[in-house]
Order: C-alpha cells, then structure tokens, then sequence
C-alpha cells in the first residue's frame, strides 16, 4: 500500500507535464497492424479483383462497386447444386440459434447446480467439466461422426455437439460461485422455490455471464468447419463457413473480390452480435446492492 | 404470533464440526431474544437452523406450537435481516419489499397498502422507485427491514444487521428496529457479537460461547448474577477483572498476590457455597467501577498505566502483583489454559481496568491504592468457571 501511494501521485504529475508520445506512437502502430486486415476486407470487397490486390493502392481505391456481392448472390450461389446466400445464412442462423440459446438454458442450470447444490459426485463432477474444457473438438471429431451419421445433412446435427459446453459449464459455474448465496436465502425465506429463485433473483443478476456465454459460443459455432463439413453434403445444408470454402475450390481463377465479399457477409453477423451483447459485459457485477 | 422453542439442538456441519452442543432455549411471543457471543461461536448457525437455511442435526426446532425441522424456510413463516442485507439488486425498493407478499398470491390492493405503510414506518416512501444500489447503508438496512414487516411474520430473526452501519446510524438503528419490534409484536431472534447492542436491546439476552449455551437472562441479571466467568467477563464494557486469589484458613482474609483484602462475613451469607472454597484458590472478580479511588475499606494498591479519558470518566489501567485469570473465547483444552497462565505471568502487569471520577488526580506510573467494594465481587470455581454463590 505504503509503495503504490507515493508511486502513484509521481506517475500522475509526470503525465500531466508531457504526453507519453513514445508509448502513443507503438500503440498506434499496433492499432493499425490489428485494423488493416479489417479494413483491408471491407474495403476489398467493394473493388474489382483486380484492384483489390493492387498492392498498396487497394487501401485508397479510386471507385466502389457492389460487383461481388452481385456476382455472389445473382450467379455463384443462385442454384439448387450450389446453394443460395439466403440458404446458407438461414442455416448458420438457425445452427447458431439452437446452439446460443440452447446451451444458454443447459450450462446455466449445470453451472448453477455444480456452484449450489450439494450432492453425491459433487467433486468428480467439477473435475470432469474442467478436463473436458481442456479436450479439442477435433480429438473427439471421429467418434461423434459414427455415434450422429444417421444425421447426417441435418441442421440439427450441426448443432447437437455444442449446445452443452463444459467451457460454458465452467464459466457460469465460477460466475455462480461468486454470486452472494444470501439472495437466495433471502428468496428462499421470502417463499420461492429453487426454479423461482433461479428465474427472478439469479437470471436477472446474471446478465454478464449470460453475455459472456453468448458471445463466445455464437463466434465458436457461427465459424465452425470442420464439423460441418464431416456432416453435410448437400447444398441447403451447407452453413455460410462452408459454403465459402466451397467458392474457393470451385473458382477456376482465384476472384479475390469475391472471397472479399462473402468473407464481410460471415463477418457481420457476428460483429451485430457483439455489439448487441457486449453492453452487459460492461455492466459491472459491482452494482449488487450486497455488501461485505 | 408465535413462540420459537428450541429443544435440545445440536448441529454438526458436514465437515464434521459440531457447531452448536444441545441448545435448550425458548423465545416467548413477542419477546425481543440477543443471541450475543464471540465471534464463531455459532450465532448465525442457530438463527440459520430456525430459519431453515441449515438443517438440524439433532433435537427439535418448533415454532407456535408446530415442529418445523422438515419445513422448508418458506413454509415456516419468519422473516430474516441479512448482515448484508441480500436485497435484490435487480428490483426496486417496492418491488423488493413486495417480492414475498407477490409470492404468496396477496391482492395487488393488499400489497400495496402493506408497502406503502411499512415504507411511512420506515421514512421509504420518497425511495420506492429506486434501486438498492443507489441507497445508502443506512436505507438499505431499512428496506431488509421493510421486507420483513410486511410480511407480518410469526417471527423476525436478524442476523448482526447493524453490523454494517457507522457507530452512529447503529445507535440510531437500535431504537428504531426495537420500536419496530414493539409495534408489531413479534418474536425476534436477534444475533450480534456486541454486547452492547445485546445489553440495550434484549429483553432478555442468551450468551454463547463455542456453540454451548451459556445463560439466558435479562441484561441486568446477567451483569449481576453471571453464571460463570466467561458469561461475567463477555457481559459489560470495560469487561470485569479477573484475579486468581486465595481465601486464607480461617475465610477472612483473601489474598490476592501479595496484598490481601477483607472478606466479611456478610459476604458468606449471600454466598453459602463460598464456604466450601475457605483455603482453596478462587477467581475473584471485580467490576471497573467497583473500583475507587476515593471512599473506605479495602484497598489493592496497582500501578498505573494508560489512562483513558472519556469526558464522563477515566478508564484507568492498572497493574497489580496478582495473577490475571483470562477467558478465552473458546472453552480450551488443559493444556492450551495451561499455555495461556505461562502468557499471563509474562503479561501480568497493566491488566486491570478501574472506571473513576473523571478529573481524578491519577498520573501514569503512580503506585494507588484502589478501594474494593467487596460486597460486590464475584468469585469463581478455579476449574469449572462456575460462580460460587
Ligand atoms: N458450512 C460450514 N461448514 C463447516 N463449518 C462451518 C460452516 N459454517 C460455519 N462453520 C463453523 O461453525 C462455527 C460457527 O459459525 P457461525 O457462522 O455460526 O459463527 P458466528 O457466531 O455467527 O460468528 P460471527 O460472529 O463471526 O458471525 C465456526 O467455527 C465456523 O467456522
Ligand atoms: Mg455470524
């Protein structure tokens, strides 16, 4: 304590006589080495390929077009064989949406009973969600396929694997955990059972590990690949993540425009969705009127 | 209104611990009962078992005549303080003190008449539409109380909740919750480690010490007649002193380190059992201001230390020759008491604590003799602690 409060009004002081501008100008730096590649694929995919990979000139193009997304929606994707944009988004929508909201209501409640009830496992229970949060999906891959082929070309069956989600388990656990449990003693007293006390006292307060939840499992499923692609064939189920794949292989010349183009549509959604969750995460769990 | 008696209750957490031995205790309707004791002596497990929270290990919870070991908190009808309140930081102040009349179903004419008098009660009105979170500590401790009036319980149980306050806004608070309390008429159970706040508000005062029920009594009765000398040492402030000391032969005589005072024999009538403790060692205690320095009789010369000036009075320290008896929070085992003497004697010299006149003459490092009001000492048992009267 007695080192940070004579530190701290010296850092102050120095601050206010000269600007850092050593420290600005690597910052700065950075924020343009992290920025450019988005930029550098929004603004891409308004050019003709050919500009588009105009070496430095492609930052700064001389006129826009709307060419690829045309070119993707009207002729690539327009087909039964290949699959229309509308399908696709549908797909990637409704996969997310199961996978979002289902495992929202599933590692909630399994979160919530590993961080307050009391039973038998108990321990051995937590310590299978924390080794399960350390096995890659890809180790797993296989045996998924056989035990869910009869699923195959489903929307379902892109989504099944990832609606319960030990990481998920894990994050509302630990978020539970340091919930103070004297709300619900209090509801308890006040009259409400366990799921009145989950819905009214618990949800409410819960929005940031809710959000949290949300956003990291919508980006992990809406750019899923691999599983995907062992489980689809056929063009309407095909998730956008494929169906971009699937536009590289079957360009016969490489038409960065486009890749430019439907690289934007893949990444929009997810963006939307950020933005629309993230306002929770901000909201700080210290405004619980519990003190001490 | 409701009676809560607790018949032979013991609870032993799943670690093992047992946390509260065989407690035998009645709170009558409407009585105001503090549950007062060191700090993990198991306060808030028992108020925890009443209310439900924690399950009984053994022996029988009943609550206006009904055994409600297997009810769910819900069901038993009480209303609890939290020490941190536990309101619900997403509701408003009126919703969180509606939330268990909605619960049970209430006519939304009935709520709102219940909340809207508990909240003039409690000066809320101009804070229902508000958060807890934008509150002050002091409004929060008055929304929790909010929410237990209006449920018109059968009884209220607090837990320290004013343990979070200012020392001032708790003064304040002491008399509020206790005219609340009186208005309502409701059995309360009432948990703090101040003794103080549990001198002042209970009617009558139950002492714990290691989950072991130590006496229940009226605040003046337990500062008077204490059971033992762990009940005489936790109740009053500054606490009593505590002296090893030796009736001598013949009982007129008690000596206490090199000095020695007169017992009279007035004193064997008050207390016949004293009798049997003629020659043996004893725990004598005095209260502070059983200690003068001015006025007659028997006199401990001690020398003085810090002194402690109060306005009103003088907190005057004190050593003396004699041996300091210490009461530990826990009941310890032989050895640990054993340890606990060998500290003592290292220690000894600036333990005693005498409250006289402010504006006495007294200079730190003076050697003074202090007049003893013998008729009021205590004297204890040197290996059970029990008093001897
Ligand atoms: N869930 C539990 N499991 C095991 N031991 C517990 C548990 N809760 C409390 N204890 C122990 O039981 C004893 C009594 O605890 P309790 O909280 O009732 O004390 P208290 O008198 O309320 O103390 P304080 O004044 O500090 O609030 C303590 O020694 C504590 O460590
Ligand atoms: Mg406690």
């Amino acid at each position: 304590m007695a080192v940070t409060s004579t530190v701290a009004p010296l850092r102050r002081r120095r601050s206010r006589r000269s600007v850092p501008w050593g420290a600005y100008s690597l910052l700065a730096v950075f924020t343009i080495l992290f920025l450019f590649p988005v930029y550098y694929l929004i603004i891409g995919s308004f050019e003709t390929p050919s500009e588009a990979l105009n070496g430095i000139q492609a930052a700064a193009p001389t006129h826009l077009t709307l060419a690829n997304y045309h070119s993707l929606s009207q002729e690539f994707f327009s087909s039964t064989i290949t699959g229309s944009l509308r399908g696709f988004y549908t797909v990637s929508t409704l996969v997310s949406l199961i996978v979002v909201a289902g495992g929202l209501v599933v590692n909630s409640l399994a979160g919530y009973a590993l961080a307050r009830m009391k039973f038998r496992g108990h321990r051995t229970l937590l310590l299978l969600v924390i080794v399960l949060v350390i096995i890659p999906f890809q180790a797993i891959a296989v045996p998924l396929y056989y035990m869910l082929s009869g699923m195959r070309n489903t929307v379902v069956v892109q989504a099944l694997p990832f609606i319960g989600s030990a990481f998920s388990i894990y994050l509302f656990y630990t978020f539970f955990l340091n919930l103070p449990p004297q709300l619900e003693e209090a509801a308890r007293i006040d009259g409400a059972g366990p799921w009145r006390t989950f819905l009214q006292i618990i949800l409410p307060n819960a929005k940031p590990a809710f959000a949290s939840v949300a956003i990291l499992s919508f980006i992990q499923i809406w750019s899923s690949y691999l599983w995907p692609l062992m489980m689809t064939s056929q063009p309407n189920v095909y998730p956008l993540s494929i169906a971009i794949g699937n536009l590289v292989k079957q360009q016969s010349t490489p038409n960065y425009g486009e890749m430019f183009a439907f690289g934007v549509l893949l990444v929009v959604p997810m963006a939307a969705f950020f933005l629309v969750f993230q306002r929770w995460f901000i909201r700080s769990v210290a405004s619980l009127a519990v003190k001490g | 209104m409701s009676e809560i008696i607790l018949r032979d209750v013991s609870k032993t957490y799943d670690n093992g611990y047992q946390a509260i031995h065989q407690i035998d205790l009645t709170v009558r309707e409407g009585e105001f009962m503090v549950v007062v004791g060191p700090s993990g002596c198991g306060k808030s497990t028992l108020l925890r078992m009443v209310a439900g929270l924690e399950t009984v290990s053994d022996g029988e919870i009943s609550i206006g005549g009904e055994v409600v070991n297997d009810f769910t908190p819900g069901e038993r009808d009480l209303a609890m303080v939290f020490q941190n309140y536990a309101l619900y930081p997403h509701m408003t102040v009126e919703k969180n003190i509606a939330y268990s009349l909605r619960l049970r179903k209430l006519s939304g004419q009935e709520i709102q008449r219940r909340v809207t008098e508990a909240a003039e009660i409690l000066s809320l009105t101009d804070y229902l539409k508000q958060r807890p979170g934008r509150l002050s500590g002091g409004q929060r401790q008055r929304v929790a109380m909010g929410r237990a009036i209006v449920r018109e319980p059968k009884a209220f149980l607090m837990d320290e909740p004013l343990s979070n306050l200012d020392a001032k806004l708790r003064v304040q608070m002491r008399s509020e919750i206790l005219q609340i309390q009186r208005r309502v008429g409701v059995a309360t159970l009432y948990v703090t480690h101040d003794q103080v706040e549990a001198m002042t508000m209970g009617d009558r005062v139950t002492v714990l010490r290691a989950g072991v029920l130590q006496q229940v009594d009226t605040a003046q009765t337990l500062y008077d007649r204490p059971h033992n000398v762990f009940v005489a040492s936790f109740v009053g402030s500054p606490s009593m002193n505590l002296l090893y000391a030796t009736l001598n032969g013949d009982g007129t005589r008690l000596q206490v380190g090199s000095q020695s005072l007169a017992v009279s024999a007035e004193t064997f009538v008050r207390r016949p059992t004293l009798r049997a403790y003629v020659g043996r060692e004893v725990i004598v205690g005095i209260r502070p201001e059983d200690l003068t320095l001015e006025g007659a009789g028997e006199t401990l010369v001690g020398r003085i230390g810090h002194i402690e000036a109060l306005g009103s009075e003088l907190i005057v320290h004190f050593g003396l020759d004699a041996r300091n008896y210490v009461v530990e929070d826990k009941g310890g085992s032989a050895e640990e008491v054993e340890e606990l003497l060998e500290e003592t004697a290292l220690t000894q010299h600036v333990r005693n604590v005498a409250r006289v006149a402010p504006r006495s003459s007294v200079t730190t490092g003076d050697a003074v003799p202090f007049h003893v009001s013998m008729e009021r000492a205590h004297f204890f048992d040197l290996s059970t602690g029990e008093s001897i009267w």
